[in-house]
């Protein structure tokens, strides 16, 4: 068992960034392109920046959406990044209705400005992340992270879980709404951490720490 | 909410900053990378790199100091200057950039921030405007403010919106260079119109012009000089801010 960090290069966005960010955070990585990849690696990150659609596509049509249920099945370390962390969810209504990876319960809905709202979209720069104090996960993944810390957003659409105990942020722009999740072994955050400056290292650091506790235990 | 982030605009030539000469602090004066680990450390929010190079043999070498600032910055990177197609984009954004600004080549081609935006999403697309007084509106300018053309400031920001342009860089011509303060009514007019994101940029002199152009609707402010020549610390500027209710990271 590979225990470097996959990271899923499916074509959508840059991978560089989250690969730069992860090698600063002491961690080796591979890329990967192929589904057979994914069962070799004990941890694996799923980037990912762009329209839902295509990026649903092109996972199902390279398989790569059963080999990362699979991982997620068997209690693996996973990380979703932006439009990574979006396509584990049911469905998302960006461009019609679309089926997603189906590993979270909920819909990823587009922002919509309240009435006489002048609401700035896509939700770009940094906001707060007000951290969950009922998920158990959350202390983890939010090690040396303050409530109310500023990440950086870049995103049109959000996620909404039905079941709210995922939920291990939420941040505000016009409506709370889910800015991470941490349920387990499946962590997923709307914001780039590669792009959040020290907060969002010291997250990918944890994410990182966390997969060598996994290997450790192996 | 989001908070309104403060911009350093480093113009990079063959490698080199080239505003950034005098500082004194640092080893090596004009390498952007060192420039840019500074800002990230005084709280800089995102960083705007400006290709002016004029030969296109040396391109290779930003492409090199964006490759190199990515390694080692991580906040968000906006490189402009000299973007004519999505292939030059592409190769901005495999090297670490995380948008892209074009200015001359949105005017000559619109197309481009349709194509541009459709393959690598609207926030990616940044589209700079050269703005400049003519009677009552805004005229804008390309090739470096150099010429100018017979677009109506307001109707063109629409129609980048309209094309996909995921943010708006807007510099004052008229203000550029001054240090009395952004053109607000500029900024007014634009932000009513388009629900992007807007980056005001052009005329900062002091830390009450950065609080001004925040509330005539800027959702970014920008500056150059000013910063690289430490007559303002990012981190004083943004104390500033927050003193004055501007929601600051």
């Amino acid at each position: 068992m590979n225990k470097k960090i996959a990271i899923i290069d499916y074509g959508m966005g840059n991978l560089r960034s989250v690969s730069k960010a992860v090698e600063f955070c002491g961690a080796q990585y591979d890329i990967i392109t192929e589904s057979a990849q994914i069962k070799n690696y004990t941890s694996i990150i799923l980037p990912g920046v762009g329209a839902f659609e295509p990026a649903i596509k092109i996972l199902k049509e390279k398989k790569l959406d059963i080999a990362i249920k699979e991982h997620i099945l068997n209690k693996k370390m996973f990380l979703g990044i932006c439009l990574g962390f979006q396509l584990l969810f049911s469905k998302s209504y960006e461009d019609g209705l679309h089926q997603g990876l189906n590993i979270v319960e909920g819909t990823v809905e587009k922002f919509v400005p309240k009435r006489n709202e002048r609401l700035i979209i896509p939700h770009m720069g940094w906001n707060k992340i007000y951290i969950s104090k009922t998920n158990k996960t959350v202390k983890e993944m939010y090690n040396g992270i303050k409530d109310e810390n500023y990440v950086y957003f870049v995103h049109s659409y959000f996620c909404k879980p039905i079941k709210k105990e995922y939920i291990a942020t939420t941040t505000n722009h016009s409506i709370d709404f889910c800015s991470s999740i941490a349920i387990d072994n499946v962590w997923g955050c709307q914001f780039h951490p590669e792009k959040s400056s020290t907060v969002g290292l010291q997250l990918l650091k944890n994410f990182v720490s966390k997969c060598e506790g996994q290997n450790g235990s192996n | 909410m989001v908070a309104i982030r403060v911009i350093p605009c480093l113009d990079v030539n063959a490698g080199r900053v080239v505003k950034g000469t005098n500082f004194v602090d640092l080893r090596d004066a004009g390498n952007p990378v060192e420039i840019a680990k500074m800002y990230n450390i005084e709280g800089a929010d995102e960083l705007i790199f400006l290709d002016i190079t004029a030969s296109s043999d040396k391109r290779a070498i930003t492409l090199d100091v964006v490759k190199k600032t990515a390694e080692q910055v991580f906040i968000p990177l906006t490189v402009g200057g000299g973007i004519r197609t999505v292939e030059d984009m592409r190769t901005l954004l495999k090297a670490g950039a995380d948008k892209i600004s074009i200015n001359t080549a949105a005017v000559l081609n619109p197309n481009l921030i349709h194509d541009g935006s459709r393959k690598f999403g609207n926030q990616c697309i940044v589209v700079a405007i050269d703005a400049k007084k003519d009677g009552d509106s805004w005229v804008v300018y390309t090739h470096g403010g150099r010429i100018k053309t017979n677009l109506n400031v307001i109707k063109w920001v629409q129609q980048c919106v309209e094309l996909g342009a995921g943010e708006i860089l807007l510099t004052s011509m008229d203000k550029d260079g001054t240090k009395d303060g952004y053109d607000l009514k500029l900024v007014e007019e634009v932000t009513k119109v388009v629900t992007v994101p807007v980056i005001a940029s052009g005329g900062a002199g002091k830390k009450e012009h950065f609080v001004d152009v925040c509330k005539a609707g800027a959702s970014a402010v920008l500056a150059a000089s000013l910063f690289h020549f430490k007559q303002l610390k990012i981190s004083d500027l943004k104390q500033y801010m927050k003193q004055n209710n501007i929601e600051v990271r």
